[in-house]
């Protein structure tokens, strides 16, 4: 019975979180939310200083051999900074392509996804337009769709690796809520496209890092939020004394641990289950992503209303933490979509 | 980081399966799948002397008094399989998993002697006296009082939720025995006889109609002087080693039976067209989902992982199954719908789901309310300030 870090996994989320609180500190992400909401120096750091952008891909093609749960573990120290980094898109590129990519396409690209000398980003829900040799179609809602040197798009049955630069790329950026994870809309119109030689598998192994990555990031948001909801609880006096001796306050705090470690033991046990090749990565990859999104987004809810009218002000970083944690609970499939994929599982498709 | 268990660990689960899946297939086949604590208990106390005879009794105990000097996960396993064979609820467990553990690191080498082997045997079973009417979630406010006199104590007072005493052998009472003193001060842990005319026990009814816990009077009770573990006025101090022993092992047990209970919920909704319902459906996987982070959650505390038995996953885990419970209840009868009201006969007796609602009730309190549970969380897990005390 081993289901605890071990001390190589350990000693990673360490170096991760030392990285991510230094680097991503607030003044470094409110600086990427004015310009766009993509943290450069902080990606430049991740990916050449760090070298932890392969972290999850293959020696053989230029990275670290981890599995999941590393990268957990890092996505989790990203998350509790609010990290304004494309790590969904990263993780879903690198494992479409290793699932169902051909030789020469993992060749081709993991090495750069490895060095970090590309941007990816991912459509999951790319609808494509016609067939032939050339892709037309349309792919909202693309996080760091503006930003990206390397497109993947999933459709159904098929996914591509596309060149944002190619002739008929056509790309809009929006002005998001959660300004730390901007996103984009595509349109192609008759676009050179490398098909993955296995677009169902890509498919497949591209959604569950994204779930994962997104439930890493959501517990590290949330276990930030109560940290920092603590610690101004105890600093901040009312009725001359700490506000968080008060029990309304503590109990509030209190169900958000017990949330949390729920979100912890779903975050690890979905990256476990992936890594072991486990029949249970069918259903751990739902409750993981529907619980921690959740869990984060009823931490950052009591963090602005623990903190009182200071925590509504733009000033405060409690509305990074509410607007990301909403974020999340919107993509890659809301909360109750996965929970009906658990309940087919369970109950079988529903009638 | 892994899910599973090693080869060799596989290898003992099979044993303990083997062994405890043919007991429940033959000899005791009629008390297989018991899960309340007063059925057929003289089937169940002859049972505790069969897991004996076997070596089963206690394997986390040392060899020496009985036991296998099983490793943590080894008693995990053995915990799982003894669920799955649908073995009954242990009747000494409180002998095994408290009263033992508690002689083991507390008592003298003849107190070990005198009790370790009857509860090793299954043959003295044991009971605990803390809970009073006037000392709830307030444990330490206890006022059953005992005295020392020509070489006996004497105790007088009343516990309550005494659960299994009236089919107990053994009683240890946490008493004042220092007059004058309050809370953890000035307290004493007796070991009392409970067959004796100073001791009278009534059962108290539950909300579901059964008879589990009982209230028990002390009126000039009698123990001898070496009865007691530890100093006199060192009561607490015990009584809080025990709580400790009462963590780990058996919530993964306990998880095989709520599995059954969501098994038989997820069927009576197939059966009866709820599981079309998309409502349903979405709090089916919520408790799907529940139960499957509680088994991560106790694997992850029992790895020992995150500050271990004392981490944030050990603290929270009691107000996370009593609450996944409760609500699993709530559930049950959503799905059951008016059928749920039925009793099974003319007597006030609810079938499984039924009765899980209404007994589910007591989960989110006994073992400390859910509201003591959320300020130790908040105290000891998040450092936030400790409640006021009033004038106690």
């Amino acid at each position: 019975m081993e289901f605890a870090l071990t001390d190589e996994q350990q000693m990673i989320a360490e170096t991760a979180q030392a990285f991510f609180g230094e680097r991503a500190a607030s003044e470094a992400t409110r600086e990427a939310m004015e310009r766009g909401g993509f943290d450069r120096p902080l990606w430049t750091g991740f990916c050449t200083e760090m070298g932890l952008a392969g972290l999850a891909l293959p020696e053989a093609h230029g990275g670290a051999g981890l599995g999941m749960i590393e990268l957990a573990c890092v996505a989790e120290a990203a998350g509790a900074q609010v990290a304004a980094i494309p790590l969904p898109g990263l993780a879903m590129t690198s494992a479409a392509l290793l699932a169902g990519g051909s030789e020469e396409q993992k060749a081709e690209w993991l090495p750069r996804l490895a060095e970090g000398s590309v941007v990816p980003a991912c459509a999951a829900e790319f609808v494509r337009d016609g067939s032939g040799d050339l892709l037309s179609g349309e792919g909202r809602f693309v996080a760091y769709g503006a930003h990206a040197d390397l497109l993947l798009l999933l459709g159904q049955a098929n996914a591509w690796i596309v060149d944002p630069g190619a002739p008929g790329v056509e790309i809009e950026t929006f002005l998001t809520m959660d300004q730390t994870r901007p996103l984009a809309a595509l349109k192609l119109a008759g676009v050179k496209a490398d098909r993955l030689a296995d677009g169902a598998a890509a498919r497949a192994a591209a959604l569950r890092a994204g779930w994962i990555t997104l439930a890493a990031e959501a517990l590290g948001g949330a276990q930030a939020a109560i940290d920092r909801t603590v610690a101004y609880s105890l600093e901040r006096k009312q009725f001359g004394r700490a506000i968080g001796s008060f029990q309304a306050y503590k109990h509030r705090l209190a169900d958000r641990v017990v949330d949390i470690e729920q979100a912890r033991s779903a975050v690890y046990w979905a990256a476990c289950a992936l890594d072991e090749g486990s029949d249970e990565a069918a259903i751990a990859v739902h409750a993981a992503k529907s619980f921690a999104a959740d869990t984060f987004f009823r931490c950052a809810s009591d963090m602005i209303q623990l903190h009182g009218g200071i925590g509504f002000t733009w000033e405060h970083d409690a509305h990074l933490f509410f607007k990301r944690a909403r974020a999340i609970q919107s993509a890659l499939g809301s909360g109750a979509w996965h929970r009906e994929q658990v309940a087919s599982l369970v109950l079988g498709e529903a009638a | 980081m892994r899910l599973g268990f090693s080869a060799e660990e596989e290898a003992f689960r099979a044993e303990c399966a083997a062994w405890l899946k043919g007991q429940m297939a033959g000899e005791f086949a009629d008390i297989r799948g018991i899960t309340n604590l007063v059925d057929k208990a003289e089937r169940r106390r002859e049972w505790e002397q069969q897991l004996a005879r076997h070596g089963w009794s206690c394997i986390g105990w040392p060899k020496a008094w009985g036991g296998r000097d099983a490793t943590l996960t080894e008693q995990v396993i053995f915990a799982e399989e003894y669920a799955r064979a649908g073995a009954p609820n242990r009747i000494n467990h409180i002998g095994v998993e408290l009263a033992g553990p508690t002689i083991l690191a507390f008592g003298t080498e003849e107190q070990k002697q005198r009790f370790l082997p009857g509860i090793a045997a299954g043959t003295s079973i044991w009971c605990q006296g803390y809970s009073e009417p006037g000392a709830g979630s307030d444990l330490a406010a206890v006022r059953t009082k005992a005295r020392l006199e020509d070489g006996e104590w004497i105790v007088d007072g009343q516990k309550i939720w005494t659960s299994l005493a009236q089919f107990s052998d053994w009683i240890f009472v946490v008493a004042r025995s220092e007059p004058g003193t309050k809370g953890p001060k000035g307290l004493t842990f007796l070991m009392m006889e409970l067959d004796q005319p100073g001791i009278e026990i009534r059962p108290i009814r539950q909300i579901n109609g059964e008879a589990e816990f009982n209230e028990t009077f002390f009126t000039e009770a009698r123990c001898p002087a070496e009865s007691l573990i530890g100093a006199p006025g060192e009561g607490w101090k015990i009584a809080m080693g025990l709580l400790a022993f009462e963590r780990g092992v058996s919530t993964l047990a306990q998880q095989m039976q709520f599995r059954n209970e969501l098994d038989a919920i997820i069927a009576a909704a197939r059966a009866n067209g709820a599981a079309a319902d998309p409502l349903i459906r979405q709090r089916i996987a919520e408790a799907e989902i529940g139960l499957r982070l509680m088994r991560y959650g106790a694997l992850r505390m029992l790895s020992g992982g995150e500050g271990g038995a004392t981490g944030g996953a050990a603290l929270t885990y009691k107000i996370q199954w009593s609450t996944w419970r409760r609500s699993l209840g709530e559930l049950a009868m959503d799905v059951l719908g008016q059928a749920g009201e039925l009793a099974t006969g003319e007597d006030y007796v609810f079938p499984m789901l039924p009765n899980l609602f209404l007994y589910a009730r007591a989960d989110t309190i006994y073992g400390g309310t859910n509201q003591i549970q959320r300020n130790i969380i908040a105290e000891r897990g998040l450092g936030l300030p400790r409640e006021p005390r009033g004038d106690i």
